[in-house]
């Protein structure tokens, strides 16, 4: 969604400077950065493998693997974590049972935390399928999360559904 | 994209278009028609300028929706207004708007009558917001329970306070965010009949490059993105660098964590950093500019977007720009999400598409920047307020200021603070004022500890110095930093032993690893301020090591702030460094006594379970992570203390409510 983006389909103008926005957009489309995309990506900009993935790497916004059906990602600005935004992230540990990875045991839900999201008046603040919640409580949470899981078990989405309007965010 | 009506031309006379500039297009359409004198064209020229300026005929419903807005269900209450609109016909419009700054009462609704009459409306939500609509429009009682204030003339409500009479506005001096919260952000029409553009057109025609600097440099306009650098300074270097191209970049990537004043305003009034940069591409000779913003953002970059296309159709933007010869294209660049970005060479490799990595400086990007060629990296507040400068001259900006400290300064005002919001104030004033005069001081029943300013550059200035002025010297002095105006305050809930390592965790976590001392320095100071806030166990030699760890965190502050390479890791002490200072007393009871006084750091907590209610369910002996709870079925348990992590699951877990904190 940046600002006239170049596409794959005109290699002729593309240039070193379009790596980040052409990252982001393949980002948006699939969710994730994968093998495949970063290789093409590197012939079409005439550069290595190695340093598309090494730019990939360095910025925080890059995926490698797809993400969740529900991504939570909880702000750990400073106003946040005065306001113990880290219970609300430990919270979210126990209750989804996290992997490492930050994805949940089911795989439904992918806990991600963020820098700031400049919110700081409302902190804690969430953000989960792209919108805000504010002034958050674990009890305040979990209503949020039996929402879900309620929505979820009484329509059941398809999983790509819920991929656009959270990638149209990133 | 909303459709301009002010640039449209009032008869066959006018013939502005962007192929054909009318040098004197933004006049004509504030005080207009220049060219030829005509009263139905003046008539007709003022009533669009009167009916843009109330946001169209009859009753209008402003909306605060920006992302704290948003983040308060303002979208929410769009939508629910709307239907009630649409199901009872009444005939009023919506307007969503940026944030007016008072976020803690957020959402804001604005009512305007068709008589001009504006009142505004506070604290809605979901919820609340059909009390609201049935009372405006159905019991037409306009003092309701939600009125905030009154803006301007209003004949019948002058017994409402004016909203810049209100306890949280009346201290501040509103220049930057003057129209936030006003005025529609997606309408170039809205921006024109603010103002804007007036003083760009004033120095693009009328000016040359070295007018605009001097009078820049004559304001004592100072870099708010944190440093402070002279402005007009730098552009002069730029300027006087001969080049065949020269960029300038507006600096978006707000990073601190805690500060959100620049997308506030991108949200708010974007017209108003496209105008300033036009002014600054001018005043250097940059015909490209780019806006390198938080992909964080994306409601401000979608501001952005829309501003910038529709200044592209009214020929404010691209060639020959009013006729002036000028020409300038702004292209976004969004961020990918490192701090380290913020940092002006280090925005450069990103934006020329590498690792965001800072290098040396000099030779300073004014000189060589971008692509090797001269470049100026303002930050989006500096560049918002560049154009009231020129509009109303160098003295009156440095009037605004207290002492010798020049024009405002917008600070986020949040964490344990009565009134959290977005407030600008003279530069000079000093820091209780904000914090007890318009933040409310701490909520009811705690006091305050602290405040952070300037995020992971600043420091923690405690609550007996708060009557220091905010001047980028004087904060200095105390170890913290204007930085880029994030205010974070603190009550005896917070330990600062903790924030300290919140803040070295972030600066570990966001070093780039170019520079040895930064990267291994700030995991050092890590990994000791972490020992700091757990118990040690077991051995001697930890105890031994957690008190020479105090006086290694002094000796690695001193070495990382003289030797790492860019500003990130020269102030990546400066957290560490200011609550050493003034809180040591709560390290040495970390230190000495294994006891956390606020009762923040989990691993020095303690619990104990009481012996006579737990009836040995055996639930928390299963939920322990750490294996710490001894005890066999139907009889009491222990909680083994060198082991407990002091997680605290056990408490929820248990039935009885047996477990509690004891330290």
């Amino acid at each position: 969604m940046s600002s006239a983006p170049a596409t794959l389909a005109q290699p002729a103008e593309l240039s070193r400077e379009q790596l980040i926005p052409l990252l982001q957009e393949v980002q948006a489309k699939d969710g994730y950065l994968s093998q495949t995309a970063m290789t093409e990506l590197a012939q079409a900009l005439d550069t290595p493998v190695a340093s598309v993935y090494g730019v990939a790497t360095f910025y925080n916004q890059f995926r490698f693997a797809p993400l969740g059906e529900h991504v939570i990602e909880v702000c750990r600005g400073t106003a946040c974590h005065v306001k113990q935004s880290l219970t609300l992230y430990q919270h979210l540990e126990r209750r989804l049972k996290l992997r490492p990875d930050g994805n949940s045991a089911d795989g439904r839900f992918s806990v991600l935390s963020v820098a700031c999201v400049g919110a700081c008046s409302i902190a804690p603040v969430i953000k989960l399928d792209g919108e805000f919640y504010g002034h958050l409580t674990v009890e305040k949470l979990d209503a949020l999360l039996d929402g879900i899981d309620k929505h979820d078990t009484e329509s059941p989405t398809e999983p790509n559904q819920e991929q656009p309007t959270e990638a149209s965010h990133s | 994209m909303n459709r301009s009506v002010l640039i449209e031309p009032c008869c066959s006379l006018c013939t502005h278009s962007p192929g054909r500039p009318c040098p004197d297009l933004i006049t004509c359409i504030q005080e207009g028609p220049l060219c030829h004198d005509d009263d139905t064209c003046r008539t007709l020229r003022a009533e669009r300028l009167e009916t843009v300026r109330r946001g169209g005929d009859g009753t209008v419903l402003f909306v605060g929706a920006g992302t704290c807005g948003r983040a308060n269900g303002a979208l929410h209450v769009i939508a629910k207004t709307k239907s009630y609109l649409e199901e009872r016909s009444v005939p009023a419009r919506l307007v969503e708007v940026g944030c007016v700054g008072f976020c803690q009462r957020e959402v804001f609704v604005d009512l305007q009558k068709g008589d001009g009459l504006r009142l505004s409306y506070c604290d809605l939500t979901p919820d609340n917001v059909d009390e609201f609509l049935e009372a405006v429009f159905e019991k037409n009682e306009l003092r309701n329970r939600f009125l905030y204030g009154r803006y301007g003339e209003a004949p019948g409500y002058e017994d409402v306070p004016l909203v810049a009479d209100t306890p949280f506005f009346s201290r501040q001096t509103r220049v930057v965010l003057e129209n936030c919260g006003l005025i529609d952000p997606a309408s170039l029409d809205s921006a024109l009949a603010a103002g804007a553009f007036a003083a760009a057109a004033r120095a693009l025609t009328t000016m040359t490059r070295e007018e605009v600097c001097d009078m820049v440099a004559e304001s004592g306009l100072r870099g708010r993105g944190g440093a402070g650098f002279p402005t007009g300074q730098k552009w002069k270097v730029a300027l006087n660098t001969a080049a065949h191209q020269k960029y300038l970049i507006c600096n978006a990537d707000e990073g601190d964590p805690g500060a959100f004043m620049d997308r506030a305003i991108l949200e708010g009034d974007p017209f108003r950093i496209i105008e300033g940069m036009l002014i600054a591409a001018y005043a250097i000779g940059a015909t490209k500019a780019y806006v390198y913003c938080r992909a964080e953002y994306p409601l401000a970059i979608a501001r952005l977007q829309g501003a910038i296309a529709q200044c592209r159709k009214a020929g404010l933007l691209g060639a020959n720009i009013l006729g002036s010869l000028t020409d300038l294209d702004i292209v976004i660049k969004q961020g990918a999400g490192a701090f380290v970005c913020g940092e002006e060479t280090a925005i450069l490799a990103s934006i020329e598409g590498g690792r965001g990595m800072p290098r040396p400086r000099p030779p300073y990007p004014a000189v060589a920047g971008l692509h090797g060629m001269p470049t100026v990296l303002n930050n989006v507040e500096t560049l918002a307020n560049v154009s009231g400068i020129l509009r109303n001259g160098p003295a009156w900006f440095r009037d605004l200021g207290l002492g010798e400290a020049a024009g405002t300064k917008v600070f986020a005002l949040s964490g344990r603070v009565r009134n959290t919001g977005l407030v600008e104030v003279p530069v000079g004033i000093p820091l209780r004022e904000i914090v007890y005069g318009i933040g409310g001081g701490a909520p009811e029943g705690h006091q305050i500890k602290a405040v952070q300013i300037g995020g992971p550059s600043g420091g923690c200035i405690p609550d007996e110095y708060l009557d220091v002025p905010t001047d980028y010297g004087k904060l200095q002095e105390l170890g913290a930093m204007m930085g880029s105006g994030g205010m974070v305050v603190m009550d005896e809930r917070s330990c600062m032993v903790d924030v300290a390592r919140y803040f070295m965790e972030f600066i570990r976590n966001e070093s780039c690893g170019k520079c040895t001392p930064c990267r291994e320095g700030t995991t050092r100071m890590y990994e000791i301020l972490t020992a700091l806030t757990k118990r040690p166990v077991g051995e001697e030699i930890q105890r031994l090591e957690r008190f020479r760890g105090l006086l290694h965190l002094e000796e690695l502050a001193a070495t990382i702030k003289e030797t790492s390479l860019c500003g990130l890791g020269q102030s990546a002490a400066n957290p560490v460094l200011s609550t050493l200072r003034f809180f040591r007393d709560e390290y040495e009871a970390h230190i000495l006594e294994d006891r956390c006084p606020a009762g923040v750091c989990q691993g020095l907590r303690t619990y104990a379970i009481d012996t006579a209610t737990c009836v040995g369910c055996m639930a928390c002996k299963k939920v322990c992570p750490a294996g710490a709870i001894l005890g066999e079925r139907k009889s009491a348990h222990y909680i083994i203390v060198d082991r407990c992590l002091g997680c605290g699951a056990c408490v929820d877990a248990c039935p009885k409510q047996s477990i509690t904190l004891v330290a």
